[in-house]
């Protein structure tokens, strides 16, 4: 994935400015920074959701709504869904799949199989038959994050996952993530919670409506902006813009392909 | 059992069942994706909207059902574009766009000299008065509807769950909200002439309604709204003869009843279940 100088307004509001990013395959690539930094703004225009105002985004190298359908799978901040559904664990990790088949094609054993195992990487297959309405804040979680692994998509995009989960949780989602970029999949997560982003991803993008550092975690906290956005999204307040973007990594994006 | 069957030794009696038949599973179906949708608002606003495209229809001599599914479906489009397009909220969209479209349907009635329309059919359907060539319309579009239902199923399935993850997955979810709106609008022109205007909305609202009390999957309450909605038109029809009223009341009566009915051995089996 290739952003260039992807900038993305709400009216009159600047969400994300001149951000340059690229993601590879195999790397979670976190995005950190305070409430209102453009973290889910990045992330939905990455989705296809919302539409950049100015500069280029490429997934796979096509733009994202010219992809075919099933190549990006999105887990949103709070999901929005009516809870009184009719639908079952079993349900909801099935529609995963909507969008790999036409509609001449049957839901088939292989797509059973993949929901099978989607329901186990995330420890669900006991809760299948339950209605989504009797699962715990985690369960849902890891329902969506499930639904998203059964789509088998090509990029997987998180916004803050870890949200209102418990410890046990937050750590089974993090080994699911390490799994999924083990097995070559780009992940990229929004995420609040800074402690431990050695742990859970391989480089670390900085955003304050702008792009202020991205590299590994460990040069990032080199830089100095990490502990600037560690103290202000700490205060919950934002980020003055007297930082320059590290230019050193944000002018040369890397090419995915 | 002479009595029992009476009704079917008439021909329009016999049409009359088999236009509630189609109504009936066509609008409970349909009705499972207002409901989740929670849209029970639009088939009133599309039902209503629909009388200016009867009053045309008639005043041009045109089919009943071409004028009002034109308009039907215009405003069903329509509805979904000022919703999208503008920053108000659907069931303003709809409240402007129904009540605007029906007071047109009676200004044009009104400055005709006599009523020649019979306004009480239209508002609370008149199902007995099915044509044959009517009742060739309505199966054929039915099978319209229900082929779309079936060929469109996991795409509105998934846009009805999660617009929002869906269109993230590649799943055009406008597209399937469009589609959704216009298959509204045949079915409600489709349903008018059986239970009319007014009654119409209950038929799309009350069936799935009751199967949504009943069930906790999407197919099976799919599948049972219309089995509801069959036995509301059908059932309701048949009464109505019997007791010489309105059949459009007593089908949605009949329906009413049954909702309560659902709710009831809703918590009965919820108190079984905590016994056991």
């Amino acid at each position: 994935m290739v952003a260039r100088d992807l900038t993305v307004r709400y009216e009159d509001f600047a969400a994300l400015v001149d951000a340059t990013l690229t993601v590879r395959y195999g790397e979670a690539l976190g995005v950190v920074g305070p409430n209102g930094s453009g973290k889910s703004t990045l992330l939905k225009t990455i989705a296809g959701l919302l539409q950049p105002s100015s500069g280029s985004l490429s997934v796979l190298g096509s733009p994202p709504l010219k992809l075919p359908p099933g190549v990006t799978a999105y887990v949103p901040q709070v999901e929005a869904v009516d809870w009184s559904f009719p639908a079952t664990v079993w349900d909801v990790v099935a529609m995963g799949r909507f969008a790999r088949l036409h509609f001449w094609q049957r839901f088939g054993a292989q797509d059973r199989e993949v929901v099978r195992r989607a329901l186990e990487v995330v420890k669900m297959s006991a809760l299948a038959g339950r209605h989504i309405a009797s699962l715990s804040g985690g369960q849902q979680q890891r329902a969506f994050v499930a639904r998203a692994i059964a789509q088998e998509p090509r990029l997987l995009l998180l916004d803050e996952p870890t949200t209102g989960v418990d410890a046990a949780t937050e750590e089974a989602l993090r080994r699911i993530v390490r799994e999924l970029v083990a097995g070559g999949l780009p992940v990229v997560m929004a995420t609040h919670d800074l402690d431990r982003v050695n742990e859970w991803f391989d480089r670390l993008l900085v955003l304050d409506r702008r792009v202020l550092a991205l590299g590994t975690p460990d040069e990032v906290v080199a830089s100095g902006t990490y502990a600037a956005i560690r103290e202000h999204t700490h205060t919950h307040g934002h980020l003055r813009h007297d930082h320059e973007p590290h230019a050193a990594h944000a002018a040369h994006p890397e090419i995915l392909r | 059992m002479e009595v029992l069957t009476e009704p079917f030794h008439y021909a329009f009696m016999q049409r009359a069942f088999v236009a509630a038949l189609a109504v009936g599973v066509l609008c409970s179906t349909m009705g499972t994706y207002v409901i989740l949708r929670k849209l029970s608002f639009i088939g009133d606003g599309i039902a209503h909207a629909s009388f200016a495209g009867i009053v045309i229809a008639y005043l041009r001599g045109a089919n009943f059902y071409i004028g009002a599914g034109v308009v039907a479906v215009l405003t069903a489009v329509g509805i979904g574009f000022v919703h999208r397009r503008g920053r108000i909220s659907l069931d303003t969209t709809i409240g402007v766009l129904f009540t605007g479209m029906f007071a047109l349907g009676v200004y044009l009635m009104s400055q005709q000299r006599s009523y020649a329309i019979d306004l009480q059919s239209f508002l609370f359907g008149d199902i007995l008065a099915v044509q044959p060539e009517d009742l060739w319309l309505i199966l054929a579009l039915s099978v319209v509807v229900a082929i779309a239902v079936i060929v469109l199923f996991r795409g509105l399935l998934y846009t009805t769950f999660d617009p929002v993850v869906a269109q993230a997955s590649g799943i055009a979810s406008p597209a399937y909200e469009y589609a959704l709106l216009v298959m509204l609008a045949l079915t409600i022109v489709i349903s008018l002439q059986a239970v009319g205007i007014v009654l119409v909305a209950a038929l799309l609202v009350t069936p799935a309604a009751a199967a949504y009390q009943l069930t906790s999957r999407f197919a099976p309450m799919m599948a049972l709204a219309s089995l509801f909605g069959a036995a509301c038109t059908v059932g309701g029809l048949y009464l109505s003869y019997y007791v010489r009223a309105s059949s459009g009341a007593t089908i949605v009566l009949l329906a009413t009843l049954l909702f309560f009915a659902s709710m009831g051995a809703k918590y009965l089996l919820r108190a079984t279940a905590r016994a056991a």
